[in-house]
């Protein structure tokens, strides 16, 4: 980076150490391996202790629906016998509209625990109006970065409504155009204020999604006698993955199969001017979703406590054009008017459920509030204006940024797998990208990036072999 | 209220709600590997605060925060409101919840026919029924 941001980012580990109270290079084992089990349990809070801040905070404990015609209407399209029993973690009850509210309450407990005066996240997203709702409970200052604008100063309106949210709940927002350099500005603003980093990636953040998936596993199996069969998980950045998952596991429901789903951006650059209104959800698509899996150390921490790939079962991706004909369906049918990108699981929850057996459950884990600009009908009136195509037909057949494809039948739904080997060989091109040149692997290594991997030390090994003879 | 109430002022006295721009980098010193149509354009910010000065539009003036920081820049909206919607129904939308009603409701009389048509809320009978 060129100018004046130059002095601020050789400073970046000095002010993140202070703004996060945490000194991540004690968990380093050698330049790639190092305790992730032990980094997030450094805060030293059970799952009971969290429950008990976050109930104070008036987080979680939200509906699980049962969504009878949603699986009616998997069982009409089934073979005979298939279709199973759909359900959702009804989040947009949080008091900001979304299980981000999760996600702020341990940080903000934190910050006013610790003594600082306020937070500070970088986010144009749900999580925004969540740490600025539960820093008003908590009379902490707040500030907000987002991503708001192209050069034009034409914004997406369901950030131009999350600028909105923020601001009700008394944060300052700062608005700025695309680019990578939002990060040093908040850099600089953790530096001016003192404040603590309320980071979307912190041990923190990611321990307060756990209740989530602890929630959903106990709720299961009082309603059905059993844990979920699968939880459906729409994901961007991992935590939601990993918190969710983590939670789980803590519950004991080992055997329920953790599916990730994000909405398929491909070919659209995050960084780009030109693309950034071209795009009809901001979260939970795979701009996020595949980087972030494969690298997720390129978070504003020094290591993500979100690490997808660590959790991930499956991890499929459905079309924009699917999601808001299936968040238009939840309105209708269930009665549940939700946000778009919160239904990115939902959507592909639906394909799923066909191939499951009728007494298996499905959990969709979020929702997430809706309202003007995030409306699904704000959003693909502005599409329209972008000049994106707006039309009904094959979703199969849309191409991001350039057409949104409206299915005509509920049988046009699917879903489309990423390979997860592939993605497992990216990290591991990646890690050992990012250790110091020449830097051999040590067993040490080879055992944590299986770990990190969900595979084992022969693959890992296996994998290494191929990136260096390029097979 | 008066009709110029309802207006958006030109200028703010102190103490008013408003809107200011500020330039952060210039092309020049953005971040390297930016696609070019982004390199190619400052990074911007907008920042809402209660104004320190009297200011027109366009002129620069000191702003205090909602956190009390003191920002500076280029006055661009007085007492700044919101103006997103909910949009208007997209092609192929307004029948989506009409064709899934009428679907379920067939394939809940074939699966059990003793079963009454799915519907606390009567559907209307639709002309196309697109979902079969």
């Amino acid at each position: 980076m060129g100018g004046r941001f130059d002095a601020i980012m050789d400073r970046k580990s000095e002010i993140m150490l202070r703004a996060l109270g945490m000194d991540y290079s004690q968990y380093d084992l050698t330049p790639i391996a190092f305790e992730y089990e032990a980094m997030m349990q450094a805060h030293g809070f059970s799952i009971d202790d969290i429950l008990g801040i976050q109930r104070e905070a008036g987080v979680g404990v939200t509906p699980l629906l049962e969504l009878g015609n949603m699986t009616d209407l998997a069982r009409s399209m089934a073979p005979p016998g298939h279709g199973a029993r759909i359900f959702v973690k009804d989040e947009a009850a949080n008091m900001a509209g979304s299980f981000k509210d999760r996600r702020a309450s341990m940080s903000i407990h934190t910050a006013r625990l610790r003594g600082y005066a306020g937070v500070i996240a970088a986010t144009s997203g749900n999580y925004g109006a969540a740490v600025a709702s539960q820093a008003a409970r908590a009379g902490l200052g707040c500030v907000i970065c987002q991503e708001a604008f192209d050069s034009r100063h034409i914004g997406q309106p369901e950030i131009l409504e999350k600028s909105r949210i923020c601001e009700a709940f008394g944060a300052e927002v700062i608005q700025m155009t695309v680019g990578p350099e939002l990060f040093a500005h908040m850099l600089e603003l953790l530096e001016q204020t003192g404040y603590f980093a309320a980071s979307l990636y912190s041990t923190y953040g990611i321990s307060g999604i756990e209740t989530l998936g602890y929630e959903i596993a106990e709720e299961v199996r009082l309603r059905t006698g059993a844990f979920p069969d699968a939880v459906v998980i729409t994901h961007a950045g991992g935590g939601n993955t990993t918190g969710t998952a983590r939670g789980l596991r803590r519950a004991g429901a080992h055997q329920t199969a953790i599916v990730s789903a994000s909405v398929d951006l491909s070919g659209l650059h995050m960084a780009s001017d030109s693309d950034f209104n071209r795009k009809s959800f901001t979260t939970g698509h795979t701009g996020f979703g595949v980087p972030f899996a494969t690298w997720p150390d390129r978070a504003d921490v020094p290591r993500n406590a979100a690490r997808a790939l660590r959790y991930m079962d499956r991890y499929v991706t459905v079309t924009q054009g699917e999601v808001f004909y299936v968040t238009e369906a939840l309105a209708k049918l269930e009665g549940l008017e939700r946000g778009p990108a919160g239904n990115t699981a939902m959507a592909a929850a639906l394909a799923i459920a066909r191939e499951m057996p009728r007494d298996a459950t499905l959990v969709v884990q979020e929702t997430e509030y809706t309202g003007a600009g995030k409306h699904h009908w704000a959003q693909l009136a502005f599409a329209r204006e972008q000049g994106v195509e707006v039309r009904t037909g094959d979703p199969g057949d849309s191409v991001p940024g350039q057409s949104i494809v409206i299915p005509q039948r509920p049988e046009q739904l699917s879903v489309t797998d990423v390979d997860l080997a592939r993605l497992r060989r990216s990290y591991v091109r990646n890690a050992l990208a990012h250790a110091p040149d020449g830097y051999t692997p040590t067993a040490v290594d080879i055992g944590f990036l299986a770990e990190d991997t969900n595979s084992d030390p022969d693959w890992i090994e296996r994998a290494i072999a191929g990136l260096a003879t390029g097979t | 209220m008066t009709e110029e109430d309802l207006t958006a002022p030109a200028r703010c006295t102190p103490g008013e709600w408003v809107e200011i721009e500020r330039v952060l980098l210039v092309p020049a010193d953005r971040a390297p590997g930016l696609p070019a149509e982004t390199a190619t354009t400052p990074l911007r910010m907008w920042l809402k605060g209660f104004a320190c000065a009297d200011a027109q539009l366009g002129e620069e003036l000191p702003i205090v925060t909602m956190t009390g920081r003191t920002e500076h820049g280029r006055l661009t909206a007085v007492r700044p409101g919101y103006t997103h919607t909910f949009g208007e129904p997209p092609p192929g939308m307004a029948s989506i919840g009409r064709d899934l009603r009428e679907r379920l409701a067939a394939w809940r009389s074939a699966e059990d026919p003793a079963r009454e048509p799915a519907g606390e809320t009567p559907n209307p009978p639709g002309p196309a029924g697109g979902a079969r």
